[in-house]
């Protein structure tokens, strides 16, 4: 750096060439400037006035003086949460589950993409690819409605139909047992986002080279044999990064999930409290400023920490897959 | 889809063995099945006779059938056509600024003979890494902002989205060849006009995708709602399903119908399992309609963020 600097300067008419380069830059890119000013202002509301104010974790707020005026408390709103148990709980649910569902988009996703694969129909292939996507494009409310239906404690399916063909003597109350829920929700979850992930997968085996194929066959590779030794190895790389962007992101719970699906019922959060429900609840229901805030922060940093770490690993397998 | 199916050509030495296929096709029809089942049995619960689903449970085959619970809703249209009224706008308006806004900031650092291309394309980046959370965006927004009960409160949350962002910018990279705008500079073309009749046009397959995920995005949204407005006037449709969903005090409390059927009949009850159920058909419809063209181009847009992951 000061190598160049010393070489490229030439001592005396610099300044004035300087301002001269400069007039052309803003001359040439100024107006790029203005192009981004529109999106650089609601990020500005969006994303970092909040950010500045993540320091409210420290204080303990009182609405009256103000935010700004609130007194420092140092670590307080985290020692609280801490010894509270709800940060173990919230932390476990979050991350339990996550994994649960990174674990099944991959599976099911995988075996999905390959039996779509296998179809010797395409019409038949496209159909069902088809009507597998339709819960992707229903929100989270939609789907509460839907799996109501079912658990409705009195009327609903499971109840009132499913269960007693199996013969089963007692009904259950679906929003407040909380063991069920732990099954529940990774099927609800999978049943939802599958069709994304069984259609991205599809993509990466649909462009693996016929050639492989039919050298194996060849040499008598059967079916099965094909799919595990050419198949799921050349669609790995895929499988990994897909993985690594969910892991990176395992520290965030699904909102919508969490608070809709389980009705938000307080009987259920010893296995459906997330970071994320945990912060809202406390927050806009019960007024917890210090300690939402500091559970909001926790997440904040450590999330930072994954999608760092997850995106140095997805870098060093697939470079253009990284964020940066 | 047929983008992806399509394009295989058949090599019968690596077809399946029949009865593999058969049992393929089995599994996925009865998949098909548990993706549609809860969707029919919503839909035949609001067309069924109150009494007969509290007796019965839900159920596909209704004893009885009737249209009590739409009668119920369509006294009430006012509430549920404003409901969709702002659904509608907030998803059309949202998108088309978005999608401006998005792609004006895509462009500069797209650019690579922009010098500072590199630091914005951080600050996009960097909101992905670190999210402040619930608790200061909420603050911003009701204490700075003020922007309870606005359908502003609806939209700028979901303007800007990195990642959308950072997937534009690979597409008018790869996309858009260097020497094409150069030799529209040289023709005098300024930025304004090169983004607008150059860029864009060669970039419509990303906007499409995009936009069709912002358009997903603000139709399916109630978070936003369940946030900033507590009023009756500013309540999407989905804000008003779940509402509805939530107790069934809202959907007689609130209907103004439902006062002027008392006042004629003391003894109304109303059909609230049904209302409910015809209330989620009101607010599906329209994504079930739309989504089968929706989802042909959101795998072309798989491919499309494929570049960027």
């Amino acid at each position: 750096m000061d190598q160049a600097m010393q070489t490229a300067a030439p001592p005396v008419p610099q300044p004035a060439r300087k301002t001269k380069q400069n007039q052309g830059y803003w001359r040439r890119f100024g107006v790029f400037y203005l192009m981004m000013a529109p999106a650089l202002i609601i990020l500005l509301l969006n994303n970092y006035l909040p950010m500045i104010g993540s320091v409210i974790a420290f204080k303990n707020v009182n609405y009256q003086v103000g935010i700004w005026k609130s007194p420092w408390v140092g670590f307080q709103n985290f020692d609280y949460l801490f010894n509270a148990s709800d940060a173990w709980k919230i932390t476990r649910n979050t991350i339990l589950y996550n994994a649960a569902f990174i674990f099944l988009n991959m599976v099911v996703g995988v075996a999905f993409a390959l039996m779509f694969n296998a179809m010797r129909s395409r019409k038949a292939a496209k159909f069902h690819q088809t009507m597998m996507f339709l819960p992707y494009f229903l929100s989270w409310v939609i789907i509460t409605y839907l799996v109501y239906g079912f658990l409705n404690p009195e009327i609903g399916m499971l109840n009132k139909t499913i269960l007693p063909w199996f013969g089963a003597e007692r009904t259950i109350d679906w929003y407040t047992e909380p063991k069920w829920w732990t099954v529940i929700l990774p099927i609800v979850n999978t049943w939802k986002g599958i069709g994304y992930y069984a259609v991205f997968y599809l993509a990466a085996i649909i462009g693996i080279d016929q050639e492989y194929y039919e050298a194996a066959t060849l040499d008598g590779a059967s079916k099965w044999r094909q799919i595990w030794t050419i198949t799921v190895p050349l669609i790995r790389p895929v499988i990994i990064v897909l993985t690594l962007l969910q892991i990176g992101r395992i520290f965030y719970a699904d909102f919508g999930l969490f608070y809709q699906v389980t009705r938000n019922a307080g009987s259920l959060y010893d296995t459906t409290l997330v970071i994320d429900t945990y912060v809202y609840q406390g927050f806009i229901v019960t007024g917890d400023v210090g300690m939402s805030s500091a559970a909001g922060l926790y997440q904040a940093v450590i999330g930072f920490v994954l999608v760092l770490c997850s995106n140095l690993v997805i870098r060093r397998i697939s470079k253009e897959d990284a964020l940066f | 889809m047929s983008e992806l199916t399509g394009k295989r050509k058949a090599y019968s030495s690596s077809e399946i063995s029949k009865p593999a296929d058969a049992a393929i096709n089995v599994f996925f029809i009865i998949y098909t099945i548990i993706c549609i089942f809860p969707l029919l049995l919503v839909l035949v619960v609001s067309f069924s006779d109150e009494k007969t689903v509290l007796v019965n449970g839900y159920s596909l085959f209704p004893d009885k059938l009737n249209l009590a619970a739409y009668d119920f809703l369509l006294n009430d249209w006012v509430n549920v056509v404003r409901s969709y009224g702002i659904s509608i706008f907030v998803t059309v308006a949202g998108t088309l600024a978005s999608l401006a806004m998005m792609a004006l900031y895509a462009y500069p650092i797209s650019r690579r003979d922009f010098k500072h291309r590199g630091v914005f394309s951080f600050v996009m980046v960097f909101t992905i890494l670190y999210n402040a959370g619930l608790v200061p965006f909420y603050i911003m927004y009701t204490q700075y902002l003020h922007l309870q009960n606005s359908v502003l409160a609806l939209m700028i949350p979901y303007l800007i989205q990195a990642f959308f962002v950072l997937v534009m910018r690979t597409f008018f990279t790869n996309s858009v060849p260097t020497e094409l705008l150069e030799s529209a500079k040289i023709d005098g073309a300024g930025e304004w006009r090169i983004f607008a009749q150059i860029v864009l046009p060669l970039s419509l397959p990303v906007l499409a995708s995009v936009g069709l995920l912002c358009t997903l995005n603000y139709w399916n949204d109630w978070f936003m709602s369940m946030l900033f407005v507590n009023d009756n006037v500013h309540i999407n449709i989905q804000y008003r399903m779940y509402k509805a969903l939530q107790d069934l005090q809202y959907l007689s409390s609130n209907s103004t119908a439902y006062a002027a059927i008392l006042a004629q009949n003391p003894n109304f009850q109303m059909p609230s399992e049904t209302v409910r159920m015809a209330m989620a058909v009101i607010g599906i419809g329209p994504i079930v309609f739309a989504y089968p063209f929706f989802q042909r181009f959101f795998i072309k847009g798989l491919t499309v963020g494929a570049v960027k992951g």
